[in-house]
């Protein structure tokens, strides 16, 4: 029993460690980290750290830039995959198990072997250097739509569709009334992982985008690698990427552990 | 139609445009998934067949059908082999303990317990740390010189490891990443998994004497099977696309050889990577020979996976 306890406050420690630690490099000076023994405590050069993130690389931009696209990312993923899920969920048309089967299936395609046409499909579509290329192939996908369709075949009742349609209701007017405000909570959640992910992507976008007009992720690596020696400087803009993905975790972390969970058990 | 009461046409019309509402509109509601897949899922992947074909690159505008003439020239390339090596290697290291230790974790969340939101927060953590963040700042720990991991070796009696120079050294390094940020992540989806089992058999078990480690094989792990299954698969396809960590691995380490060679000596280039060089980093930009390496590595992954799904059904199960 004991046992368990010091175990998971082991791994914890482990899961937390490297990001404090990555704070407490990013608030010191260059010359700090020669020390023996290594700084375990946060300094005071923080700010100034970030100051010099900023003259560095085009910061503010990427920050912008990664809102935007991680943002209108979530925002269409969550409509899509509940309009989606509701058709898989509650609607009888011909071929729909296939098409869910189809729908999964799709996730277990690595992604990655498609890169080069991808690339030249967005030469063609003029959309490289654009947050165009990121948002547009992004907006909807399987994990969502399945999501969706489990927990709407759960959480909606068939009667209150069915009463909607005595009532008179098409099936877009049963979407708009009945089944977006049920599917909030779900949508929520999904919406946050979503958003964590598209902040967190980078081949994609280290490939698609130009270095002055980057992402939060490509302007991280451009730090990290122009700057070889500068871990400071690095683990500064690492924090300040990173720290505000964090502080939304740690808020709303129960709903989405939940969601997680519930994405992955088969209904 | 014009003798037919007016009354009747509306009714006609209303119920053809309900037969549009309840059989069509449901095909419009999926839809944007199937052809957002098919635009920039299905077309890529297959349009990478054709152009793996030919003599095709960024620079020249026209392109020469040689056939299989690319895959000829990868099977006889070095260092497609290096990168399958390498691939394999840091899969292997990083997946196996990874997913041991999520089931063991499981297992510890799967019971009563004080503070269970707060583990599972701290568990899920890292996974919503970005890979460049994770990368940026493992590249510090296993730093050669100021290295935290070398300091407290040090401590122990271990000489100064220069973690990003050697195979085994880089790939144990990398590996340490990839587990960090999925262990816990594949630990909450198998304690997902776990909750869904009825609990009279961990009852009647420990009235039968079963120990914990007899449960979790006896019980547990055969009732998960299906769950167990599914992560080991979507495993296997991550761990075959490696890319971003080995590339940000040599960036951040400055060990020299450029963004996509994985280390001057190549000893951490994994095959995602090998086509990335090919294609976008290579001065040639060789667009057909990087797609003939992206079919050899699908291939693999539908091998690899095929294998580990062969092996995972294989686990031997007290109950079922």
């Amino acid at each position: 029993m004991r046992l368990r306890y010091l175990t998971l406050t082991g791994v914890a420690f482990f899961s937390a460690f490297p990001l404090y630690y990555s704070v407490v490099v990013a608030s010191r000076h260059n010359s700090a980290l020669a020390q023996v023994p290594p700084p375990l405590l946060p300094g005071g050069n923080f700010f100034a750290n970030v100051a010099r993130v900023f003259d560095t690389v085009p910061f503010g931009l990427a920050l912008l830039n990664s809102l935007i696209v991680a943002g209108s990312i979530s925002v269409a993923v969550m409509f899509f995959s509940t309009l989606a899920g509701f058709a898989f969920a509650k609607l009888r048309f011909r071929g729909k198990n296939i098409m869910l089967v189809i729908t999964v299936a799709t996730m277990m395609v690595p992604a990655q072997l498609g890169i080069i046409p991808l690339y030249m499909l967005m030469v063609k579509l003029e959309w490289t250097g654009t947050n165009y290329a990121l948002i547009v192939p992004a907006l909807v996908n399987a994990f969502g739509v399945f999501f969706m369709t489990q927990y709407l075949s759960r959480a909606l009742p068939t009667e209150l569709l069915e009463a909607g349609r005595v009532d008179g209701c098409t099936t877009w007017g049963l979407f708009w009334h009945v089944v977006l405000p049920t599917a909030r909570p779900a949508a929520a959640v999904l919406g946050m992982l979503t958003f964590m992910s598209a902040w967190n992507d980078y081949f994609w976008p280290l490939v698609v985008l130009n270095p002055d007009n980057p992402t939060v992720q490509v302007a991280l690596s451009t730090l990290a690698s122009g700057y070889v020696n500068d871990y400071v400087l690095g683990l500064a803009g690492t924090a300040v990427g990173t720290l505000p993905l964090v502080l939304v975790f740690a808020l709303f972390g129960k709903q989405i552990i939940g969601g997680i969970m519930q994405g992955a058990v088969k209904g | 139609m014009s003798t037919l009461p007016l009354a009747v046409t509306r009714r006609r019309r209303r119920g053809v445009r309900h037969t549009l509402d309840t059989r069509v509109s449901p095909y419009a509601y999926v839809a944007p998934f199937f052809l957002l897949f098919c635009a920039f899922g299905l077309f890529p992947l297959v349009y990478t067949a054709w152009v793996s074909l030919h003599e095709w690159t960024l620079l020249s505008d026209t392109q020469t059908f040689i056939g299989l003439g690319n895959y000829g020239t990868l099977l006889a390339d070095g260092y497609f082999w290096n990168a399958t090596f390498n691939t394999l290697s840091i899969g292997i290291l990083s997946t196996v303990p990874q997913l041991v230790l999520a089931v063991w974790l499981a297992h510890l969340l799967n019971k009563r317990l004080r503070f269970a939101t707060l583990f599972r927060i701290s568990l899920l953590l890292p996974n919503v740390t970005s890979v460049v963040a994770v990368v940026v700042i493992f590249s510090q720990l296993f730093g050669r010189d100021f290295g935290l991991i070398n300091w407290v070796l040090g401590g122990l009696g271990a000489g100064q490891i220069d973690w990003a120079a050697g195979t085994a050294t880089s790939h144990l390094a990398l590996s340490v990443m990839i587990m960090w940020r999925w262990t816990g992540y594949n630990a909450l989806i198998f304690l997902a998994a776990m909750q869904a089992v009825p609990r009279e058999l961990y009852e009647a078990a420990t009235l039968d004497g079963a120990s914990n480690l007899k449960q979790l094989r006896k019980i547990t792990i055969p009732m998960i099977r299906p769950t167990i299954i599914f992560v080991v698969i979507v495993s296997t396809i991550g761990a075959m696309q490696i890319i971003a960590e080995p590339m940000l691995f040599g960036q951040s380490t400055g060990s020299g050889g450029g963004l996509a060679t994985g280390g001057p000596d190549r000893q951490f280039q994994t095959l995602a990577l090998f086509v990335y060089e090919q294609g976008f980093a290579n001065s040639t930009f060789d667009f057909g020979y990087a797609s003939a390496a992206s079919w050899l590595m699908f291939l693999a992954v539908v091998i690899v996976a095929g294998i580990n799904f062969l092996l995972t059904r294989r686990v031997k199960g007290g109950l079922v």
